[in-house]
């Protein structure tokens, strides 16, 4: 046995001595590496992918001319200048769906001459799941789990629509506390989306630091959405009939706490962006949208508002009570994006206004309506009644079945206004259920406001208009 | 050629006096503004409501309807879409919302579509706001609107095939293959 293994040994290092010597070094050389490691005990596969003799089979030998030009030896110049036409070639160029700055998955198509865009064409659909779909499989108390994921930066105004629409059909009245912290939630949602858009808006023209302090006051909002409903995002509290749950214990000092750290904040960003330089060149006089424009193209919210146009649902079509609260629309003249920043800047101070309005007055009373047709019995009635539980168990899995009609509700989301249309032909779920995403008009307008601008100011305009594309694509 | 005659003059006859009949019949809303967009569109029906105005017209006035309450200050485009009834004899509807800002009011305008062949005049000429929503209705219920500048797919993928919010459309799953230690005996 030990012979053996020692003639192996002497076999194997005078192979690997033999094929040393016979190969240059290089690349070669690794390959000898290789064969040494298995000489003389078994014969291994060529793991080279191609050998040299392989690529030189592989070469046409039919023209020269063009194997040179294939080779880069040879610089094939066929280029001849068309003095015919004055204009500029365009040049093509594809924007997203992976552009850091189009905030989530926009595409666009774009082209150009020099730096100025001359043609811009939004394609979407990137984030296209369905969800209009879905909602004609959920019952309509399942809905707002649904609803919630499309505006993923303003959940509770997508709730609010779809309960207001489906309370239209199903007639119930909805208690007074219910209505005020439907309010409170959705005016906190506003500003903790503003607050998200003036940091982005900062990261994307290159005020880095803005985007920090954006979230960090976003931060203490979505604290407060989470000891409320238990969620940062997707809360599914506004449903069809009240809320999901009374205000917890605390709720006062936590948001006196808010109403004094977020304008704290504010005013830094005030005093960070307002007279700084760099913001204003690339925030004035770019990305116009005119107040014609914006009604062609259904522009609404904000994105109108800067635009001078006066108009906001919740003064126009006042719903859940907001009537009842104090506040300003404020609005831009010039419909640039930095009048977009004042005006969104403002409503934050307006939103938060309310919310101390409603700090101050919130009703007593249920979070929830009587009406034992949406409503499960209390849980005490649970315990003793046996036909309570077979109700409260009934709502939950068969659902509620709403009259047939068609219904039209739209709420002023932080974006602009967000319709939703109901359709049921009786039952426990919708028929159709249609989102009208502020969004998906603003995408629509964008090419209105960036053609025949300078490319690099599409990235602010871009911004500016706050599309959230899950709530363009839905 | 004898005995048609004085057919169709009994037709003639009997369609000239229920026209005149009709026209008087003919109730307008009672707000001034909404009957003076619906008044020369004999094929309307209407609902009022305290902030909108609901106005059900056949498919071939949609489109001069629109026009008019344009005219009638509804210049703000808010949305379109289409809703599949499947039962129902016009299958489709078309339900165009707009915006009357100064006023404010809310108008509706829903127009029945045949279940063959959906087709209805664009409105992207008067509203250059339907374009994108005229192609999503055409993805997603395949209703065909008439001149309309670039009616594609917008939301699917182009090579889709089908129109998936229609109630027909067959959703379909993925079949999903669990491991044998999943089992439970």
């Amino acid at each position: 046995m030990t012979d053996e293994n020692q003639t192996e040994e002497v076999e194997a290092g005078d192979a690997a001595v033999a094929v040393e010597e016979a190969v240059p070094e290089g690349t070669e050389g690794r390959r000898v590496v290789h064969d040494m490691w298995v000489a003389g005990t078994e014969e291994r596969p060529d793991l080279r992918r191609f050998t040299d003799e392989g690529s030189q089979e592989m070469l046409p030998d039919e023209d020269e001319q063009v194997l040179d030009i294939q080779r880069g030896t040879v610089v094939d110049d066929d280029f001849e200048l068309d003095d015919s036409s004055d204009e500029e070639e365009l040049q093509i160029i594809n924007m997203g769906p992976q552009h850091p700055s189009t905030h989530g998955v926009l595409r666009l198509h774009l082209e150009l001459e020099g730096e100025t865009i001359r043609r811009v064409k939004p394609i979407i659909g990137y984030l296209h799941t369905g969800m209009e779909k879905t909602a004609e499989t959920l019952t309509w108390l399942q809905g707002p789990t649904n609803v919630t994921r499309m505006d993923y930066l303003s959940p509770f105004h997508n709730e609010l629509a779809y309960s207001l629409a489906v309370e239209k059909l199903l007639g119930v009245e909805i208690p007074e506390r219910a209505q005020a912290i439907r309010i409170l939630m959705t005016e906190l949602n506003r500003v903790a989306s503003h607050l998200l858009w003036v940091a982005t808006q900062g990261m994307d023209i290159g005020a880095i630091s803005m985007m920090i302090y954006g979230w960090r006051e976003r931060e203490y909002l979505l604290d407060f959405f989470e000891m409320v409903t238990g969620l940062r995002m997707n809360h599914n509290y506004i449903r069809p009939g009240g809320v999901a749950a009374d205000l917890p214990d605390g709720w006062e000092e936590a948001v006196e706490d808010l109403l004094v750290k977020v304008p704290a904040g504010v005013d830094e960003y005030h005093e960070i962006l307002d007279e700084n330089p760099i913001f204003l060149d690339r925030t004035q006089g770019v990305g116009i949208l005119t107040p014609a424009e914006c009604r062609a193209f259904g522009v609404t919210g904000p994105n109108a508002r800067a635009s001078g146009i006066d108009w906001d649902l919740r003064k126009a079509f006042p719903y859940s009570g907001i009537e009842k609260y104090d506040f300003e629309v404020p609005l831009g003249q010039h419909g640039d994006v930095l009048d977009r920043y004042h005006v969104r800047m403002d409503e934050i101070d307006e939103s938060l206004k309310i919310a101390r309005q409603l700090l101050e007055t919130m009703p007593a009373g249920d979070y929830r309506t009587e009406d034992r047709k949406v409503t499960p019995p209390p849980r005490k009635r649970i315990d003793e009644s046996m036909e309570a539980l077979i109700h409260h168990f009934k709502i939950f899995t068969s659902g509620f079945s709403v009259a047939p009609g068609e219904a039209w509700q739209s709420v002023e989301s932080p974006r602009g206004e967000l319709g939703v249309y109901v359709v049921s032909e009786g039952g426990a779920k919708p028929w159709r259920v249609h989102v009208r995403g502020p969004s998906f008009a603003h995408v629509q307008a964008m090419p209105a406001a960036v053609t025949d601008t300078l490319i690099a100011d599409l990235v602010s305009t871009m911004a500016s208009m706050d599309t959230v594309l899950g709530d363009v694509d839905r | 050629m004898a005995p048609d005659e004085p057919t169709t003059e009994e037709v003639a006859a009997e369609a000239a006096p229920e026209e005149v009949a009709e026209a008087p019949q003919r109730e307008l809303p009672d707000v001034p503004a909404l009957a003076a967009i619906v008044e020369a569109y004999p094929s309307t029906s209407w609902v009022v409501a305290d902030d909108e105005w609901v106005v059900s017209v056949d498919s071939a006035e949609y489109h001069d309807l629109v026009a008019t309450a344009k005219d009638g200050g509804f210049t703000m485009f808010i949305d379109l879409c289409g809703v599949d009834y499947f039962r129902r004899d016009p299958r489709f509807e078309v339900v165009l919302t707009l915006l009357d800002t100064a006023t404010p009011k809310r108008l509706r305008v829903r127009a029945g579509l045949a279940g063959d062949e959906p087709q209805v005049a664009t409105v992207s000429d008067l509203f250059p706001g339907a374009n994108f929503y005229e192609r999503e209705a055409f993805d997603l219920f395949g209703i065909d609107f008439a001149g309309h500048p670039d009616l594609t797919r917008i939301l699917l993928p182009d090579e889709w095939e089908g129109h998936p919010l229609r109630k027909d459309y067959d959703v379909g799953s993925v079949p999903v293959q669990f491991k044998e230690s999943h089992k439970v005996q």
